[in-house]
């Protein structure tokens, strides 16, 4: 099998306890003494014996991201049977994040979905019996990141990284053809051009990574879905967590037509809220894509906030809502508090366990109230992210990055005098990592390119 | 069909493989069953049209050049006969990297065929047959013979499908269609039908040849001449250099017009192709002259080579304006162009469209999945060229041999050739026109080079038993020295020495201020194993092919190695084998699409599972995982 060294967080997202980094792979010892430093500066950790724990800190060059424990592995006595080294550090998304990045920046690669397991089955570590589980572990694991790395994606951004692979293309094929028919194309002298154009591709995928490290390429954070019926306030109550006018806010019901997203720190802990139409049946066709649509988010979110117009009678809209929130973790508000209210906390606990608070989101009631809630779900467990959500961002962000080192490959192709046959390799090299975020594989572009834009002879 | 009964009659010679037809591919496939000991009856509706070349009248080219290169390698024949039958002969892309070179020499076209077919008369254990094959006899899913128009049963264990372009073939020009195949020889009618009685799914494809041009009625003072390489290098490893530094003959280029581009414009309504009177796919890479100028409207000029096709004929192939137009607009485009305002048509432009099949009906060895001992070869598998055809012959015809001496199938896998990347992408791939052999479909180009296919596939050619101990053993002493060599070069030291720094002066290389290796300074790109002979007395004497692989492997010793660790990697798929029992309906976890094309295709390793449309990598890890449990249950089987 392929034994190249991959790497993941281990524990859920959450910022409670401890975060565990798993290594595994024939370079799991080469990387970690890369980037470990204990308190005798010469301590190698490839030096120690298997199955000890190590402490001391975990580096990038010469910044010292936090302090852990290590603990080493040989293969085959490891989870995966290879080589392993695990990282305990502290909590908290943003350490376990930094780690990760590190440990992948000086050598390892982001696990695929469900890798860690694949590779104990592989190597004999789990029973034949379970292979049925490990294949279902693989396959649901590679739905959600496959679902999570595209509709994660921010519009503009696949937009960006279409228009770069489209300019790659192109140029390789234009190489290309004149390989391929040297008699009716030239390209001598065709490096100086292209150095330009993957000079400033370059830059674009720069920018994009910078954007990668706020956090503005993928959608992070406890998905949190705002549902209620039409008008009960849920545009209102996105606008004041964010603190401004995001959402139209009108008296008439289904105004939020489409879903609006909006991504919010509160107390440090990152949520992405989206908000939804209005739950009700409906004929209007664009108000109905649009319920449909909250419907289908509130089936995948990790929290959700479940807005009811306390000043109107409870019916069938509402059933179904709380239907729909039975299984998941959510917070229910009662809105309006400011009117005259019918419906009251009592009433509710009758249909639902789920905790209450009231508040007014016009007069910018009670919502302190939901802010320490929140809080306290997050700090107790309750609500976590999807951990897959983080490990697609750094896979994407490596992909980047990879498409970013084979550019610089054909710049020192370039700059080498190199013919012009070596350009392509690395041009389809950066293609192909670019399409790995957007789900794009190679197959036949490039000779379909070849001949749609360029006239072969013959 | 046409026989009565009372008419059949069974041929009492015992073959073991039936080739049909005696193209390219047919002539490889024939050959080499023949040599792996094998008696082997090859069939044709015409023997005069043994090896023939009816559309361009050149083998070799970006890509193809490989192909025939790496067939030489194996022990096939195409290279040998185009050393003993070129008029021109260039190296393409010779500025480029040493992936892209390509050979490509002009034939004469009479000559080559007869040279082929001197060969094959001369071949043991293999007979020519003169005859149309009308049906393969199939018994139990297996091949048991072949019956011919006249009703005549040949009993073989393996049969070779090289049908070209022959089957139910048409050719068009203008309102002209005429039920023949290419040069109006005859079609083979029947034997689509037959194929598709057995399961077979059949593709129409379409491809199109150029107007023949009298020599005689062209002007080339208004032509550029095109010569030749001044120093020719041969095709084949086997071909002595000294003999091909032949007399060479020139093409002529020209171009077309906006003239041209307006008759072509005015006349469309009349063209074939445009008012749906053809309906085959036709390449993409090889377009019309019409195509050409709808599709890239904004080219004011095309280029036009002009081609002999031979040294005892006037006539001349008129490269890059194949047409299906009336034969009157021919006239008046052709006219149209600088050079060709007298030029008198000796034969029309036509468009030819014939039956093929879907490739994917195959395994990698060439043989199809459900009918045993039938493979298939060339044109007949949904290609196109010369070349392509003729790679395929050959690994088909060894493949059948093979199979009838109960011995296992050879595949030649992506990473060792031009060829397994042609057959990979037939086998694996869909395919809407011809498949044309190009150098950004191989992905480890910098290793398929023209230069070294020897290296990759003499050994298989070896152990296949088409290339003799003397070949091969020139062919290890040649890596021999190149190991040595390479390796020499690597720990030899220079300092910045007078000498030295004259050498480096000389070929305008910075000077050195510190110790270096040879190879360090050969991996200059001004500088090469033959600039340091002053500076290095340690050197023996060497062939030119051992130098070339020298400077070749120094200087591109960073590249090779990463394309090598991708090699490593495939291969490790490639070698993981699907077992022919595998149920993927019993696999909960795979996706419905992947079931389904996994099913039909049957993939025979996880490698070319992978490369399958529809079939994601997680698909793939669940198949490793099941794959992994399946086995493993077995053998429990087995003990208990």
């Amino acid at each position: 099998m392929i034994k190249d060294t991959i790497a993941a967080i281990a524990t859920a997202m959450t910022a409670s306890g401890i975060g565990i980094i798993r290594i595994s792979g024939e370079e799991a010892f080469v990387i970690i003494d890369r980037i470990y430093k204990g308190k005798k500066k010469e301590k190698k950790l490839s030096n120690e014996k298997s199955h000890t724990i190590h402490y001391g800190y975990i580096m990038d060059g010469e910044e010292a991201i936090d302090e852990v424990l290590v603990l080493l592995m040989r293969g085959p006595h490891s989870y995966t049977g290879e080589d392993t080294v695990e990282i305990d550090c502290h909590g908290g998304v943003y350490v376990m994040k930094r780690i990760l990045e590190t440990v992948i920046k000086y050598g390892a690669r982001p696990a695929e979905p469900g890798e860690f397991t694949k590779r104990a089955f592989l190597n004999g570590r789990l029973d034949l019996s379970q292979a049925e589980a490990v294949i279902d572990v693989i396959q649901s694991k590679n739905e959600y990141a496959l679902k999570s790395s595209v509709s994660q994606l921010k519009g503009s951004v696949l937009e960006k990284i279409s228009e770069i692979r489209k300019e790659i293309l192109y140029h390789t094929a234009f190489i290309e053809t004149a390989l391929d028919d040297p008699e009716h194309i030239s390209i001598d002298g065709y490096g100086e051009k292209l150095q330009g154009t993957v000079e400033k591709l370059q830059g674009a995928i720069r920018r994009l990574l910078e954007s990668a490290d706020n956090g503005r390429i993928i959608k992070e954070g406890i998905q949190t879905v705002i549902v209620g019926k039409p008008n009960a306030g849920k545009s209102s109550l996105l606008n004041v967590l964010a603190g401004k006018e995001r959402a139209i806010v009108t008296d008439i019901e289904g105004t939020t037509r489409d879903i609006l997203e909006e991504n919010i720190q509160i107390n440090g802990i990152c949520l992405n809220i989206i908000d939804t139409a209005g739950i009700r049946d409906t004929e209007d066709i664009v108000e109905k894509i649009g319920v449909d649509k909250a419907k289908d988010y509130a089936k995948d979110a990790d929290l959700i906030i479940y807005v009811v117009d306390a000043s109107r009678a409870l019916d069938e809209n509402d059933e179904q809502i709380l239907e729909m929130i039975r299984e998941k973790q959510a917070l229910i508000l009662l809105n309006k508090s400011d009117l005259d209210t019918v419906i009251t906390k009592e009433l509710l606990q009758k249909y639902t366990e789920k905790p209450m608070i009231e508040i007014s989101a016009k007069q910018e009631h009670g919502i302190e109230k939901v802010e320490h809630a929140l809080k306290e779900m997050f700090f107790e467990g309750k609500v976590s992210f999807n951990d897959e959500v983080y490990i697609t961002n750094i896979r994407q962000k490596t992909a980047l990055q990879n498409a970013y080192d084979s550019l610089e490959k054909v710049i020192g192709s370039i700059e080498n005098n190199m013919p012009e046959d070596f350009y392509s390799i690395d041009l389809m090299d950066a293609y192909e990592a670019l399409g790995s975020i957007t789900g794009e594989t190679i197959g036949e572009d490039l000779v379909n390119e070849i001949f749609s834009k360029f006239c072969m002879g013959k | 069909m046409k026989y009565s009964a009372s008419s059949v009659w069974e041929n009492k010679d015992r073959y073991g493989i039936a080739v049909i037809g005696a193209g390219h591919a047919g002539c490889e496939a024939a050959l080499a069953a023949a040599r792996l000991g094998v008696r082997t009856i090859m069939f044709t509706v015409s023997v005069d049209s043994i090896a023939l070349m009816p559309c361009n009248p050149n083998i070799g080219g970006s890509s193809k050049g490989h192909l025939v290169k790496e067939v030489d390698a194996l022990g096939g024949e195409m290279g040998k006969v185009i050393d003993r039958t070129f008029i021109q002969s260039k190296m393409l892309n010779k500025s480029k990297g040493p992936a892209v070179h390509s050979l490509r020499a002009q034939a004469d076209k009479a000559r080559y065929s007869t040279e082929m077919r001197k060969v094959l008369e001369q071949q043991e254990n293999l007979d020519i047959k003169q005859a149309e094959v009308t049906e393969i006899l199939v018994e139990n899913g297996k091949v048991t013979g072949v019956k011919t128009f006249s009703g005549a049963i040949y009993h073989c264990d393996a049969v070779v499908l090289c049908t070209g372009t022959y089957l139910k073939s048409r050719c068009i020009y203008g309102e002209v269609s005429e039920n023949c195949g290419p040069n109006g020889l005859k079609a083979a009618n029947y034997l689509s039908d037959c194929l598709k009685e057995l399961g077979v799914q059949m593709y129409r494809f379409k491809t199109g040849t150029p107007a023949r041009i009298d020599r005689n009625s062209i002007d080339f003072t208004k032509m550029e001449e095109q010569f030749g390489d001044e120093r020719v290098v041969p095709f084949s490893f086997t071909t002595n250099p000294e003999e091909v530094q032949i007399d060479q003959v020139s093409c002529w280029l020209t171009y077309t017009n906006e003239r041209t581009h307006e008759i072509i414009r005015e006349n469309l309504d009349r063209s074939p192709l445009f008012s749906g009177m053809i309906e085959g796919t036709g390449p993409r890479y090889c377009p019309s002259i019409e195509d050409k100028v709808v599709k890239f409207a904004d080219k004011d000029r095309h280029q036009v080579f002009i081609e002999p096709e031979g040294l005892d004929t006037n006539e001349m192939y008129i490269g890059g304006m194949s047409s299906s137009l009336p034969e009157d607009v021919q006239y008046e485009m052709y006219r149209s162009v600088p050079g060709l305002e007298h030029a008198k048509i000796v034969r029309n432009a036509y468009a030819i469209e014939y039956d093929c099949i879907d490739a994917r009906q195959l395994y990698a060895t060439l043989e199809f999945k459900k009918i045993s001992g039938l493979f298939s070869g060339g044109q007949f598998n949904g290609s196109s060229g010369y070349e392509e055809a003729a790679a395929q012959g050959l690994v088909a015809g060894i493949n059948a041999a093979r199979k009838v001496l109960g011995k296992e199938q050879i595949i030649i896998d992506r990473s060792q050739g031009y060829i397994g990347v042609l057959i990979d992408d037939l086998v694996t791939k869909e395919s809407h026109e011809p498949y044309r052999m190009m150098t950004s479909r191989a992905e480890y180009r910098l290793l398929l080079r023209q230069d070294n296919a020897d290296q990759r596939l003499t050994e298989i050619g070896y152990q296949v038993g088409l290339i003799d101990e003397e070949r091969y053993q020139n062919l290890k002493k040649k890596e021999r020295q190149i190991e040595e060599q390479v390796e020499r070069l690597e720990h030899t030291n220079v300092g910045a020495s007078r000498p030295v720094q004259e050498v480096l002066e000389q070929y305008g290389s910075t000077p050195l201020k510190n110790g270096i290796t040879l190879a360090e300074l050969i991996r200059r790109p001004e500088l090469s194993y033959e600039a340091l002979e002053a500076i290095d007395p340690g050197r023996t004497e060497l062939s030119e092919e051992v130098v070339e692989q020298i400077n070749i492997r120094i200087k591109y010793d960073g590249y090779i190695r990463r394309q090598m660790k991708q090699v490593e990697q495939f291969k490790k798929l490639e070698t993981k084998r699907i077992p022919d029992a595998i149920n993927y309906d019993e696999i909960g976890s795979l996706r419905i699409e992947a079931k389904q094309k996994l099913n039909q295709y049957r993939p025979i390793s996880i490698g070319q599972a992978s490369r399958i449309s529809g079939v994601s990598p997680a698909d793939i890890s669940v198949l490793l995982v099941y794959m992994e449990s399946y086995g493993s249950k077995r053998e429990k089987d087995e003990q208990s």
